[in-house]
């Protein structure tokens, strides 16, 4: 059997299996087989590339067991240290870990670019073009994931503003471009410090692009990265004449846009306001009176009279997950419904720091997920619900969003849980919401506001109904 | 030994990239919002698939910033596969009906 035939067949077999396995990832039942089959594809197209050592060309022969070598190390040492900081980061981080794993995908895109252009490798306007755009859109998204990483880690706490920032990224948006075109006027044939400045201001321009955007934004961001990288894997698989890199690429370039464009829209922004506009900086002007006052009540009455009541919703929020509140909610659930209440949860698009983040984390908690709903779905439902509780969630419940034309966040879609008859918010303080945004549903009639930690608040809620008893 | 590989040029890849821009853009088209999570961080292992191509640019290298770059290349490749397909097969895992519990 020819080598090259094997290792195309493979590749075949690879994006086969990557297409089917992102197929079954997008249903909850077949989920985890999805990402099982897109795997072995994974590694069946390593395997498969080690052939490559039977045919490399005349240039690299004298240097093939060094590079054999390098390439174990390098599979090794990547594949060991992913592996191990992947099975321990808590389920609230995985956000900063994708951004992690994804900047590494678009650095080694922007090295294939690197290794093509300064060993002059790559001939003809369409590949030279898609090399030096892979490798610009690939070290963007190595640089920008990296300071994504790091802000929602906390390593980095400091937003980048200036008055000239968006003048500063557009100029150097546009002294790439040149120093791209004019690596491709010249055939890919400059001189080496070309090439050095080239990728060196792509990877500046990545940190400066992500420095302004806020915390409350970088789900939007890891996202377009995401898609970034993708794309740039698609152009280098141009470059490298492999169709595997190019199916991949490509597939992942359009579905991370598209999820893009899918959370921005959930917060009611588009792409480029996310990127090009300063959301704190607007927040403190007048966003109109509100009325009435936040009236406080304890716990355990909460928890009784929901005992009491013949329909709950929860709306949880990234405070639930902060609390580390998801088990003991579970188990206030679990209480409820043995009681007889039909209990079910809200979940806005973007609560938690990703869309679906919050189903994860209601999932570790061993929630199932046919008692989750999206929030189109139950939207509806509020208004017959006797009670709804919001834990650690400010924003996404805020009716003034519906209501309310001078607030900022009008016209986010939010959860009707001011519709309820008794609303209930687990709230730490009485703080406003990641935008700034004072919230009017804390001052409704029909709302109580249960003050403190929320893992504390629902030990004190599952006490309260296991002591009136009841035999269970 | 007839066999050559693919030489994939002008618009046979143009259509390679349009039809995989249509299959991703369906596939995520209809998925309910419990798993735009694990499918970001699923699409982001597939993308992993970059070290191959990283492989294939260090097994070729025939200098020592080619060697260098194709290293750094190959590590952060595997480190993009193998980190992906860990954090979403830990949170698809998860993801279970009523009636079956939770080991964990």
């Amino acid at each position: 059997m020819n080598a090259a035939l094997l290792i195309d067949s493979s590749y075949f077999i690879a994006a086969f299996l990557f297409i089917y396995g992102l197929k079954r990832m997008s249903s909850p039942l077949t989920a985890r087989s999805g990402i099982v089959v897109a795997g072995a594809g994974m590694v069946l197209a390593v395997l498969a590339s080690f052939l490559y050592t039977l045919d490399v060309n005349e240039a690299a022969k004298p240097h093939l067991s060094t590079n054999l070598t390098l390439a174990l190390i390098a599979l090794a040492l990547g594949l060991g240290w992913a592996w191990r900081s992947g099975k321990k980061v808590a389920m609230t981080d995985m956000p900063q870990m994708v951004a992690l794993y994804n900047g590494m995908g678009g650095g080694a895109a922007a090295a294939i670019a690197a290794i093509e252009l300064i060993g002059y490798k790559t001939h003809g306007t369409v590949s030279l073009s898609l090399a030096v755009l892979g490798g610009l859109i690939g070290a963007v998204a190595l640089s920008g994931s990296l300071i994504a990483w790091a802000k929602l880690d906390g390593r980095i706490n400091k937003t980048l503003r200036f008055a000239a920032l968006q003048l500063v990224n557009g100029s150097l948006l546009l002294v790439l471009l040149a120093i791209g075109v004019y690596i491709i006027w010249h055939g890919g044939i400059v001189s080496w410090p070309v090439f050095a400045t080239f990728f060196a201001l792509a990877l500046i321009y990545g940190v400066m692009m992500t420095m302004p955007i806020g915390g409350a934004d970088m789900p939007v961001v890891i996202s377009l990265y995401n898609a970034f990288t993708g794309l740039a894997v698609g152009f280098e698989g141009y470059v490298l004449n492999n169709p595997a890199l190019m199916i991949a690429g490509m597939v992942v370039g359009s579905a991370g846009s598209l999820l893009t464009l899918l959370m921005a829209k959930a917060m009611n922004r588009s792409v480029a306001n996310v990127l090009f506009s300063n959301f704190g900086a607007v927040s403190e002007e007048a966003q109109g009176d509100i009325t009435g006052s936040q009236k406080p009540v304890d716990a355990s009455d909460a928890g009784i009279n929901m005992r009491y009541a013949g329909k709950v919703i929860i709306a949880p929020g990234y405070g639930l997950a902060v609390a580390q509140a998801q088990h003991k909610l579970y188990e206030l659930v679990k209480l409820l419904q043995d009681a007889g209440v039909e209990v079910k949860f809200a979940i806005h698009p973007v609560a938690g720091r990703m869309p679906g983040h919050m189903n994860v984390l209601l999932a570790e908690a061993g929630v199932p997920y046919d008692i989750i709903f999206d929030m189109e779905d139950i939207n509806g439902e509020f208004k017959e619900a006797d009670v709804a509780i919001v834990i650690g969630a400010n924003d996404t419940v805020n009716p003034a969003a519906r209501s309310n034309k001078s607030s900022p966040i009008y016209g986010m879609p939010v959860l009707n849980v001011d519709m309820a008859k008794q609303v209930y918010v687990v709230k730490r303080g009485q703080g406003k919401g990641y935008s700034g945004v004072e919230n009017a549903l804390f001052y409704a009639d029909n709302t109580q506001m249960i003050y403190g930690d929320a893992q504390k608040v629902m030990v004190a809620m599952i006490q309260a109904i296991k002591s009136l008893g009841g035999g269970h | 030994m007839d066999y050559t590989t693919t030489i994939l040029t002008g618009f046979v890849a143009l259509y390679i990239f349009m039809l995989a821009a249509f299959t991703g853009f369906e596939i995520i088209g209809r998925v309910p919002a419990i798993l735009h999570t694990p499918l970001m961080s699923g699409s982001n292992f597939i993308h992993g698939i970059v070290v191959v191509g990283a492989l294939w640019a260090l097994l070729n290298a025939s200098s020592l910033p080619e060697q260098i770059i194709g290293f750094l290349g190959v590590l952060l490749g595997a480190g993009n596969a193998a980190g992906g397909y860990v954090v979403t097969e830990r949170m698809l895992q998860m993801f279970k009906p009523s009636g079956k519990t939770n080991k964990e």
